[in-house]
């Protein structure tokens, strides 16, 4: 079956329930200038992400993923087209405006963590909140609501030197869930760890978007990661190549039950 | 985010790395340290000195015999013999002068039974003691009479009678010898202190003027005229008329130094004001580098700071930081750095000042206004100084941050 046809059946079942895309991404363009070489990073983009989607974009390197994630994220502003988030167009949103979106309605997962070094977890979820003038006390309260949902109770005052890879991705998945974003954005959140703690974290994710509806976009370049999203979308040369469903769709709760159990710091720790 | 909130982010930050933050402040501790310390004693010396002048007397204008000569060098009162009983008679009729006492004064040994002491008795008329305004608290002072008369009365100061009178007898009316003279003590006065070149006031002996100038100074000249100003606006007044009139009465032609020297209390006071403005004018100097100093090793710090912090503004950026919001926070991070400097300084200042004022036993005295100078310099540091750091920090570009290694 042609994958354009299945791309065009989702997206024509969403506007029969009625919803809105969350991301609605028309032709863009992204051109680095290098003074004497331009690099065209995006070609022209399009691509519409429903509520509740779990898409996974693929592609060799240098093919664009990171570029289109940055300004899916907002942490960026096209060259060129027109990006609507949640029917917003933020394609020439000033700089204030941007930080604003991204702190209410972005949550970003990075492959390096990014968490702040010698500051507990909870004080490392509670940083987005911090930007959008939430309480002390509401942001300790949500901070470690957020950290229970990713499976990190009692790691509260934990500092990310005493936590291991997969348990730091963890409290990075919940500073991105915080201020309940319409959108996760995961840059190769995998690329940093082993097998099983891959899976956990993609785990964490199908849970997330099963029981919560939240829509994740991540980048990954492991056919295997891809298979737990529902949607491939595949880059070549800042071009969409292929977009399809998944449908041999993996449980990671599933494979980690099939997974022999291996010792786990992560759970002893 | 709230001010208090930003503050308490800073000293986390700052928090993090003690000694960085301690090493960095030290300029900003050593200048604000130093200014207090030297402020302190400074309006202490000033303070006392203050005190001592008002402790001089009546609007006081003293003549002393004697010149400066072009290379600033007094010559002693005894070389010049030209001040005279009937030039501070003279004086008195001044209209701005309203008490004039002539004087002279020499060494002494004096003799109480098996007491004796070396001190210095002082010549005057009878309104010495109105112009110094040091009352005779036993007895009586002398009189006019007892000038005319060469009388051999006198009027002790405290320190005499601490010494001479051991067994705490009462010296009024007692005969004292002073240079094996027979003397009647008819007066005590008023304990006075020390005076502002910091000697003993208390330790001298007031007589008729006459009875001193023949019977132990051997001169029939005087030292010194001490003249009382109708008030403090007329001194000045009151110095140029006296000018004037010595230098008449002395037949001094106008290519000649005057014969005599005018000081009053308030040349002293500005004397003293003067030497305050250069000494404050040195401290401001001093502060001012050592704060520039201080304030120069801030901007490194910070410039350090945001360049390891690069990631770390990334992220803040990435979960909704503004540029205000870096900026605000790298910014407010300088303040408390050079706030707690200034803090630190004050009270390094305070302690220095106790300890100078404890061994050395100046009197120190820290205004108000000082500290709240030092506050609201160091403030001022950390802003100027943080600003450039924090807007690098502040302009990075999200991507790129979070990017960088
Ligand atoms: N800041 C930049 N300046 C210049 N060129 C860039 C920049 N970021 C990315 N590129 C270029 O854009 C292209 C796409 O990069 P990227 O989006 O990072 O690819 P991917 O994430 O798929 O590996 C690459 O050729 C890369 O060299
Ligand atoms: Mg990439």
């Amino acid at each position: 079956m042609p994958e354009g046809l299945l791309q065009s059946q989702a997206g024509f079942v969403h506007r029969l329930a009625g919803s809105m895309p969350v991301i609605q991404v028309e032709n863009l363009h992204k051109t680095y200038d290098l003074g004497e070489v331009q690099v065209h990073a995006l070609r022209g983009i399009s691509l519409e992400v429903y509520p509740g989607e779990f898409v996974a974009i693929m592609g060799a390197s240098g093919s664009g993923k990171s570029t289109f994630m940055n300004l899916i994220g907002c942490l960026d502003r096209p060259t060129r087209g027109r990006y609507l988030l949640d029917g917003q167009d933020v394609s020439e949103f000033s700089k204030i405006e941007l930080a604003h979106i991204r702190n209410r309605k972005i949550g970003f997962v990075f492959q390096g963590f990014n968490l702040l070094s010698r500051t507990s977890a909870l004080e490392n979820v509670e940083l987005p909140m911090i930007y959008s003038g939430i309480s002390h006390q509401d942001r300790i309260e949500r901070a470690r609501e957020a950290l229970r949902s990713v499976g990190l109770e009692g790691r509260e005052e934990h500092h990310p030197s005493q936590l291991s890879g997969g348990q730091q991705q963890r409290v990075a998945i919940a500073r991105a869930l915080v201020n309940h974003p319409s959108l996760v954005v995961a840059d190769e959140p995998t690329g940093n760890l082993d097998s099983r703690t891959s899976v956990e974290i993609m785990d964490i994710f199908q849970r997330l978007n099963a029981e919560q509806n939240i829509t994740v976009l991540l980048v990954t370049h492991e056919p295997d990661i891809a298979r737990y999203a529902k949607r491939i979308v595949l880059f070549r040369d800042g071009k969409i190549r292929r977009d399809s469903v998944v449908e041999d769709r993996l449980d990671a709760s599933q494979t980690l039950l099939d997974l022999p159990a291996v010792e786990d710091d992560d759970e002893e720790a | 985010m709230d001010f208090s909130a930003v503050f308490r982010v800073a000293l986390k930050a700052l928090a993090r790395n003690k000694l960085r933050t301690i090493l960095t402040m030290l300029g900003i501790i050593i200048g604000v340290g130093a200014v207090i310390c030297t402020v302190a004693i400074g309006e202490g010396a000033s303070n006392a000195v203050q005190e001592q002048l008002r402790s001089l007397g009546d609007n006081m204008i003293f003549i002393s015999a004697g010149s400066v000569n072009s290379h600033g060098v007094r010559m002693g009162s005894q070389a010049t013999k030209t001040l005279t009983v009937e030039d501070a008679q003279a004086i008195g009729q001044i209209p701005f002068i309203k008490a004039v006492t002539p004087g002279v004064g020499t060494s002494v040994q004096v003799v109480y039974k098996d007491q004796n002491w070396y001190t210095s008795i002082r010549g005057n008329a009878p309104s010495y003691f109105e112009i110094r305004e040091w009352p005779v608290v036993e007895g009586i002072p002398f009189s006019q009479r007892d000038v005319e008369a060469a009388a051999n009365v006198c009027v002790l100061g405290q320190t005499i009678v601490e010494n001479l009178f051991v067994d705490g007898e009462n010296p009024i009316g007692k005969m004292i010898r002073i240079q094996n003279i027979p003397f009647r003590v008819i007066g005590v006065l008023a304990r006075k202190g020390q005076s502002p070149w910091g000697h003993d006031e208390d330790d001298t002996i007031i007589a008729p003027y006459t009875t001193v100038q023949k019977k132990l100074a051997g001169i029939s000249w005087i030292q010194y005229v001490m003249a009382s100003a109708t008030s403090v606006k007329t001194i000045p007044a009151a110095e140029q008329q006296i000018e004037a009139l010595l230098r008449q009465r002395h037949h001094l032609r106008p290519n000649e130094d005057d014969d005599f020297i005018i000081r009053s209390t308030i040349d002293i006071a500005n004397a003293r004001a003067q030497s305050a403005r250069i000494l404050t004018l040195l401290l401001a100097s001093i502060a001012s580098v050592s704060l520039l100093v201080g304030g120069i090793g801030i901007m490194n710090i910070m410039l350090v700071s945001v360049t390891e912090r690069t990631r770390e503004i990334g992220v803040r950026m990435a979960v909704g930081a503004t540029e205000d919001d870096v900026q605000m926070q790298f910014l407010s991070e300088a303040v408390v750095l050079s706030l707690l400097g200034g803090a630190l300084g004050i009270v390094f200042g305070i302690f220095g000042s106790m300890l100078v004022s404890g061994m050395l036993h100046w009197p120190t005295l820290i205004p108000p206004q000082a500290i709240a100078i030092a506050v609201l310099f160091s403030a001022g540091v950390g802003v100027f100084f943080g600003y450039y750091p924090a807007r690098k920090a502040a302009r990075l570009d999200p991507i790129e941050a979070l990017r960088y290694e």
